[in-house]
């Protein structure tokens, strides 16, 4: 309930709109019923043989609401889709604001960007709310009480009796049906679960599963699979059907009943007989209100499932609070210096810890890596001197300044990365790079590509720079987005550049383009570079080998290959390795 | 493809028979409530009798109702489950085809589309099946019925009624044509705008290392806003067919209650046939608006058919043996590749040129190459994910083109650059390369492979679910799982595809010793770009745009200091102080 309050709220902003369009929809259906109504009274009317003048009004009744109808049905659907689209606007922007604190951290949790995919398909699917469940409910609501008014003209009890209907029809039969059908929802969620892994796994391990001869084996499981989910969704079908069923029989019984009661006070005068016919045709009419809501009631139910995996993401706490008195990071004339103080942390408390006991000093104008088997925590120092999270322990500084004291953007300005993954934005090239500096000119941009060796590839594009790439445009290669990375990174022109495993991802020969294009970059900025292949390391000024989170050997290439330790372990399984030119 | 789908719906044909046959009950009964209708109303208001008169049709008339709603239900049931075999068995048909159209076929980017295609492809077609079809013969069966019982009742209506029936699909054609254009026309700028905002979201950090994220909130705000006007911009089209249908159905409406009207005051015609008319009319065009209303599912469903067909059509890229199959010689197996030549469909040049080389038995070969060279194609040649464009391969001298695939591959192991884990536990997952093992062999294979070295690590050892949902193993131990498989299978060939790429010091250290074993007694073709791993095979080959360049004992091509050297040069220019 409290998730349904919450989300009315976003309503509100244009809740007159909202109003309108109720009121368009009522008015739609009253039309029909008004419509059907004035016909029968018309014929009934006109078989007592009065003079043509006395059934003008109808007559010309009977022609307006087939208008009013259609009009009133198209101007509520633009409302509503007008209401549809404010609603989603309003829920994008709330659920951003809610979010974007949150980043990076907890967007970093997520396993896969499937479940990121699955939170904006939620959220897309809440805009929903007001069409598919306030509008129906809403509606329904007022014609009901508009066909007991109309009834109650003629009798009280017929407008009782018509109203109960309603109501059984608009609410017992979705309630039937949710306790016959209670589990099989789930049940059909889950079967469907099955036979999609069932059909994921041999088709994402078709090699292993034709190499050991297993087609048959999954082909038997699709099947089986295939016969459960027939069965629950056999069972469901029963259910829909006799829903279905009911609602016509209650329509139906309505008009009978009603009828039942109406003819003796027909009988009795307490009716004009004109109206028998008129009463049969409006209760009929009236039931188109209250069928869609068998329907509006499930897709509530899986609104609200929605609403609250979406508040449970909204609603949490950004792992990192900025300073109310931040402090500026004083300026040295050498530039800045990056330090980590008996750094340790863990995600959670109690947890392992990733990190333990880290402490360097990375001097201005200087060029430290921190290599290691993969998993020893390398990235995850990247990310503590971005202020992603904070450290469980140990203080890190720029120029001797607690990073927790400053301010996020002041720090982000000064630090700049090349992550393995690149985001390349839906948008032109262009644009994907002003987001390094916002008023960027033609002259910076040129001098970014060239450094980054993207001309050539630039101008061999359809439209140069305003090709559109990204998800839904050109796709860049793990080379070329990469590059696009170090373009970024050129324009940003940050104090301090950090290399997170920016060529984790490439193979050996575009590995080795990449690293020249750095050449120029890392020459002017001080650099740190988190790596896990061993390439390059003459040029640096100091080498940390992180293991199990713990810095087992330091030194420079050299004193660390005389060590014969960790590091000159990982270098000879290297040099096995065949380059190939 | 309409074609297609058809031929694939005619084993359901009974079933939808039923259905329909369901409904044009349905409807009878509907005339015949009508009919009970407008005479007991005609009795109690005209005739001025009482209820104790009219008790026998309104009993009727109740029966009718009940008859009408379980029907209705039965009807439902009908087309559900229809849709529900006709869903399963066309699951199970584009499964087992992309099953034999193998891995050749299906790269990994087109997996995800796959799937979304057995999965919801496939359901898209349900309310074609159960609505639409049924829907299109009811279109046209239910309205005729109706003309036929109002045509001797009053013919002027039933004029009218056929004169604005027809118009009723026509027009729902014209506008919808109409606006399908001006909906195409802003398909691009309508799907950018609505993908922005998972955009935003998959680039939010990035957007917050340059600290632009706040910025995108009020872009957010405008491209929300933009959408909503320019959809609004089509659907303005997209409502006027559904109001012109509204306006037309009411209007006819209001015109037969009209006319009926006034020929009642003209004594033209008698109140209960009036009364049913007025009754009927609404029944008579709710079959065409109903057809309206499945259009939208169905252009979803042909789309979706579309799809499915494409992938039942394509051919399959193996042949399988006409004659009788020959089994290959017993024992150890020499592979001989004669002239193989390979061209990817839609490629230029070929894959694999003419490409020559022997396996004797019981050696092992090491390929070389870059990447593109050639290799994974040579590997599922080798497997029979595909077959050659020229060339043979063969066994002790049989072509393994004369043995169906499943039997060519119980002859050879494979060890894949990225092994897959199946969703089941770790026990299964090795098992399934013989699954008459036993327990004891099962054991030994997983000890060989190193994977009782990180089993300790896992809750439930042997019995850890992994793959899909189920732990994530590293790639590393993947691999070794992959390596228990080939050493539980124990076939006669053996193929490892970069068995050590993924596998950090410690783990390497320890496989070496095992694939030193494995490779014994065995005919061994291993693909890597690690030295060691080369410098233990019998025979060394390069490979180089689908062609061998270079072959010949390791010790040999070092001497000779032509590619293979070369390689070996490069890396060891790095000095390593000893």
């Amino acid at each position: 309930m409290k998730i349904f309050t919450r989300l009315l709220a976003f309503l509100s902003p244009f809740r007159w709109l909202i109003v309108l369009a109720i009121l368009l929809g009522s008015v739609m259906i009253a039309s029909n019923i008004g419509l059907l109504g004035m016909a029968a009274y018309l014929i009934a009317a006109s078989a007592l043989g009065p003079l043509l003048v006395l059934l003008s009004i109808p007559i010309y009744l009977v022609r307006m609401m087939g208008i009013v109808r259609a009009l009133s049905r198209y101007a509520e659907r633009l409302v509503s889709h007008n209401a549809t689209f404010r609603l989603l606007a309003n829920l994008r922007v709330w659920a951003y604001s809610r979010i974007e604190p949150q980043a990076p951290a907890h967007l970093l949790t997520y396993r896969s960007g499937d479940m990121l995919a699955r939170l904006v398909a939620d959220i897309e699917e809440l805009q929903n709310f007001y069409l598919r469940v306030v509008s129906p409910i809403a509606v329904a609501l007022v014609v009901s009480l508009f066909t007991f008014g109309i009834f109650s003209i003629f009798s009280l009890g017929l407008a009782w009796v018509a109203l109960a209907f309603l109501v059984a029809d608009g609410l017992g039969v979705p309630f039937l049906t949710a306790f016959l059908a209670r589990g099989l929802g789930r049940q059909q969620v889950n079967a469907r679960a099955v036979l999609n892994l069932q059909v994921v796994d041999s088709l994402q391990g078709i090699k292993d599963v034709l190499a050991f001869g297993r087609s048959q084996v999954q082909l038997e499981s699709v099947a089986a699979c295939d016969r459960s989910l027939g069965h629950v969704q056999r069972h469901m079908a029963t259910i829909t059907g006799l829903q279905a069923a009911l609602n016509d029989l209650l329509m139906n019984t309505a008009m009978w009943v009603l009828l039942l009661l109406a003819i003796p006070l027909v009988s009795s005068r307490y009716i004009d007989g004109v109206y028998l016919g008129v009463i049969g045709l409006l209760i009929l009419a009236s039931f188109e209100a209250v069928q869609p809501l068998a329907s509006a009631f499930q897709r509530l139910g899986h609104l609200l499932t929605a609403a609250e995996r979406v508040f449970a993401v909204t609603d949490a706490q950004p792992p990192v609070v900025e300073s109310v008195t931040a402090q500026p990071i004083p300026a040295e004339p050498g530039g800045y210096a990056l330090s980590f103080e008996h750094v340790h942390f863990a995600y959670r408390l109690g947890e392992c810890e990733v990190l333990s006991d880290i402490s360097f000093d990375l001097r201005p104008g200087s060029r430290m890596a921190i290599v290691g088997p993969s998993g020893a925590g390398k990235s995850t120092l990247a990310r503590l001197a971005l202020r992603f999270w904070d450290p469980s322990n140990g203080v890190i500084r720029l120029n001797g300044q607690d990073i927790r004291c400053c301010r996020l953007r002041t720090l982000r300005d000064l630090i700049c990365v090349i992550a393995q993954d690149t985001y390349i934005f839906n948008d032109t090239l262009h644009t994907n790079l002003l987001l390094a500096r916002h008023g960027a000119s033609e002259a910076e941009i040129e001098t970014a590509l060239a450094q980054a060796q993207l001309t050539e590839f630039t101008r061999q594009l359809p439209r140069g720079l305003n090709t559109w790439v990204g998800e839904q445009g050109m796709q860049l290669s793990g080379g070329e987005r990469q590059r696009l990375a170090v373009a970024r990174a050129f324009l940003r022109d940050a104090p301090i550049l950090i290399l997170d495993e920016a060529t984790a991802n490439l193979d050996p020969l575009t590995e080795r383009t990449l690293l020249d294009s750095l050449v120029e970059l890392t020459r002017r900025q001080t650099t740190l570079y988190i790596t896990h292949r061993l390439l390059g390391m003459e040029r640096m000024d100091e080498i940390l080998v992180l293991d199990q989170g713990r810095i087992a050997e330091r030194g420079t290439h050299e004193e660390l290959l005389a060590k014969k330790g960790l590091y000159r372990q990982l270098f000879d399984i290297q040099q096995g390795e065949l380059t190939l030119a | 493809m309409h074609k297609r789908l058809r031929a694939s719906i005619k084993p359901l044909r009974g079933i939808l028979v039923l259905t329909v046959s369901m409904s044009t009950l349905g409807a009878l009964t509907t005339i015949a409530q009508m009919i009970l209708l407008s005479e007991i109303v005609n009795a109690v208001f005209l005739s001025h009798r009482g209820l104790a008169q009219v008790l026998l049709p309104l009993v009727l008339l109740l029966g009718t109702l009940i008859l009408r709603a379980s029907l209705l239900w039965g009807r439902e049931v009908t087309a559900q489950r229809a849709a529900i075999r006709f869903k399963a068995s066309l699951r199970e048909r584009v499964f087992a085809h992309l099953l034999r159209l193998g891995p050749a076929w299906n790269s990994s980017e087109r997996t995800g589309e796959l799937v979304a295609v057995v999965n919801e492809g496939i359901e898209r077609l349900d309310a074609y099946i159960s609505r639409y079809l049924p829907q299109r013969v009811l279109s046209v069966v239910v309205p005729l019925l109706i003309l036929v019982v109002v045509l001797p009742v009053d013919w002027f209506s039933a004029l009218l009624l056929l004169v604005t029936g027809p118009v009723i699909p026509l027009l729902m054609y014209l506008v919808g044509s109409y606006t399908e254009k001006r909906i195409q026309a802003q398909w691009d700028t309508l799907s950018r705008m609505s993908a922005h905002f998972l955009d935003v979201m998959q680039g939010l950090t990035t957007l917050k290392l340059f600290g632009r994220s706040q910025a995108q909130q009020e872009r957010i705000a405008h491209i929300s806003n933009r959408y909503r006007d320019k959809t609004l911009q089509v659907l303005r089209y997209a409502f006027l067919s559904g109001a012109v249908l509204e306006f037309m159905t009411m209007t006819a409406i209001g015109v037969i209650a009209t006319t009926l009207g006034v020929r009642l005051l003209n004594h033209g015609i008698a109140f209960e046939s009036a009364f049913l008319v007025l009754l009927l009319t609404p029944e008579f065009y709710r079959p065409l608006q109903e057809l309206g209303v499945q259009r939208h599912a169905a252009m979803e469903g042909e789309a979706s058919a579309r799809r499915i067909f494409e992938i039942l059509e394509s051919p399959v890229p193996i042949e399988m043996p006409t004659a009788v199959e020959e089994p290959v010689p017993a024992g150890a197996i020499t592979l001989d590749i004669t002239d193989l030549s390979y061209i990817y469909p839609g490629k230029e040049g070929p894959a694999l040129d003419h490409f020559g080389l022997s396996l004797p038995a019981n050696t092992c070969t090491a390929l070389v190459g870059r990447s593109g060279a050639g290799k994974s194609t040579l590997v599922n040649l080798l497997m029979r994910f595909m077959d050659a464009t020229s060339g043979t391969i063969a066994a002790n001298g049989v072509p393994i083109t004369a043995l169906s695939p499943d039997r060519w591959r119980k002859y050879v192991a494979l060890v894949p650059q990225r092994p897959y884990l199946f969703y089941g536990t770790l026990r299964e997952n090795i098992r399934l390369a013989r699954p008459e093992a036993n327990d004891d062999e099962l054991m030994q294979a997983a000890k060989l492979a190193g994977v009782t070295a990180f089993i300790d690590e896992l809750l439930d050892g042997f019995d850890t679910q992994v793959g899909e949902q189920g732990m994530q193993l590293s790639a590393g131990q993947a691999q070794r799982v992959a390596i228990a498989r080939a050493i539980l299978k124990n076939a006669p060939i053996l193929i490892l595809d970069e068995p050590t790429s993924s596998l950090d010091p410690e783990s390497e250290a320890l496989i070496r010793q095992s694939l030193t074993t494995l490779t014994l007694n065995r005919t061994v073709l291993v693909i890597a770009h690690r030295y060691n791993t080369i410098a233990r095979a019998d025979h060394v080959a390069v490979l180089d745009e689908g062609r061998i360049v270079e072959a010949g004992t390791p010790d040999a091509l070092v001497l000779s200091r032509g590619i293979y050297a070369n390689m070996l040069g490069v890396v060891r220019t790095s000095e390593v102080p000893v």
